[in-house]
């Protein structure tokens, strides 16, 4: 009840006074710095709900930090964020019902049955129906015959198969994947991207930071370059071809230094 | 909130029994530090008569910063952390969790280890159990909320293991006096009034630690 009632609200929050459909995400002017090293430089994006963007950016591009900042783990420098209409300095209790994130680290606990783990986040996002949802969910990722397995026994494709039924089960609207790919076998690779083409056609809102060009281009509605932490570069995914963007993102990342 | 805690206990509870690595360590240390006194000291003189409460408590609190450089380690080294922190949850729940997951095996170490000592340097333990359990009960919250809150600044350090003890001792040293006091008391089988006296500061000292923890965790936490 606690789940649908937040879900309402942000739901609600959808519009803003003219009628008009708010962005999922908007981010203006972010700032983030570490000491004098600025890691995020007056970033600024929407993201509208349902679409896929993607940002690419070379390591220590600031990609991890954006995800960070959203995902309301961390905190901004400067600049102004909402998700869905709210603020995640103000409502991030509320923004991290509505959040799924899947990145190159599992979350995982190794000791732990891959039940138990789902168990334990569906627990502590106070999903309803539980037993009934992690039974649809890992049956869904294929690890139903394993279920009762401890993690540390699986592989690293499994593993973040589990990933993906941890960041689902409580149905966020908005998925953050950080450089998901990492450390996956073609095999493994080729699944998660079939796992992400299911979300993106169930309109949910993904935003995914990679430097796999050849993934993060498939699937995006949008794609995005970050360099030294300014994005340089966004555009539809219909308006450019992947041999053009590559061209393109090349040029960046060597004039980035 | 407390059923929240109770989750994320009950995933650590279930994660300690299977691995077993914080309170195998923290209880093999305490009986080898019971074993070396043993044969350092006449068992039963009365320099160890005096010394006895002082060794007890260096060894728990030996043992325990043993126990809790691990508590965010093993969160931090899988990424968990991350989990914990995306969660619909306030931050303190996951202090409290952790905080009370110490406590249970710090405690569990002490029932275990404290009659050893009894047996090893000939001290009658059982002289007030009350009074003792206590004691224990109030001076292990008091440096356990310390190192809890310590533990989560180390862990994100390149020399965690180091650096715990060196911020928790500066910080315990109030606790561990009046720990130390009270169980001598106690051994000694002085006045109620005595030990009350030095519990009660213990006491001061876990409510204080406990405001400072509860105010700071979130931004321990984020930076």
């Amino acid at each position: 009840m606690a789940e649908t009632n937040t879900k309402n609200q942000i739901l609600s929050q959808a519009g803003d006074a003219t009628g008009n459909e708010l962005p999922a995400i908007r981010v203006s002017n972010l700032v983030k710095t570490f000491g004098n090293k600025f890691a995020l430089n007056r970033v600024s994006f929407d993201v509208k709900k349902g679409e896929f963007l993607t940002i690419f950016g070379p390591n220590g591009a600031g990609k991890t930090t954006l995800i960070r900042i959203l995902s309301t783990i961390s905190t901004a420098t400067s600049g102004e964020i909402t998700l869905y209409g709210l603020s995640p300095h103000k409502h991030a209790t509320q923004i991290r019902r509505q959040i799924g994130v899947i990145a190159h680290q599992t979350f995982l606990y190794d000791d732990l049955t891959a039940e138990e783990n789902l168990r334990f986040y569906g627990r502590l996002y106070s999903v309803q129906g539980l037993p009934a949802k992690i039974e649809q969910i890992i049956t869904d990722v294929g690890l139903h015959l394993r279920r009762r397995d401890r993690v540390r026994t699986f592989s690293r494709g499994m593993q973040q198969r589990l990933s993906i039924a941890r960041a689902m089960l409580h149905d966020p609207a908005l998925l953050l994947l950080d450089e998901p790919y990492t450390g996956l076998d073609q095999h493994a690779s080729e699944m998660l991207s079939g796992w992400l083409r299911r979300l993106r056609s169930a309109n949910r809102t993904t935003l995914m930071v990679t430097h796999d060009l050849e993934r993060g281009v498939d699937l995006a509605d949008r794609i995005a370059i970050l360099t030294n932490g300014k994005l340089v570069f966004d555009q539809k995914r219909s308006q450019i071809t992947p041999d053009s963007f590559r061209d393109t993102y090349y040029e960046f990342v060597e004039k980035s230094g | 909130m407390m059923n929240k805690v109770a989750v994320i206990l009950w995933k650590d509870l279930l994660t300690e029994i299977r691995s077993k690595e914080m309170v195998f360590s923290m209880l093999v240390f305490s009986l080898m530090v019971a074993v070396i006194f043993n044969f350092s000291f006449p068992p039963g003189s009365d320099f160890i008569q005096d010394a006895a409460p002082g060794i007890l408590w260096m060894t728990f609190i030996f043992a325990s910063l043993l126990g809790m450089n691990r508590t965010f380690v093993y969160e931090v080294d899988k990424g968990c952390m991350q989990g914990l922190m995306l969660a619909p949850i306030d931050r303190i729940v996951i202090y409290i969790s952790k905080l009370l997951v110490n406590f249970i095996f710090i405690t569990l170490v002490e029932l275990i280890a404290l009659p050893l000592f009894g047996i090893f340097f000939k001290l009658d333990v059982l002289t007030s159990p009350g009074q003792l359990a206590l004691v224990m009960l109030v001076s292990t919250l008091g440096f356990t909320i310390i190192g809890t809150l310590f533990s989560a600044i180390a862990v994100n350090t390149k020399t965690r293991e180091v650096m715990l003890p060196i911020l928790h001792f500066p910080v315990s040293i109030p606790v561990i006096i009046c720990a130390v006091q009270a169980t001598t008391a106690i051994f000694q089988e002085q006045a109620w009034s005595v030990v009350w006296g030095w519990t009660k500061i213990v006491i001061f000292f876990d409510v204080i630690f406990f405001i400072v923890a509860f105010w700071t965790f979130e931004f321990i936490l984020e930076e």
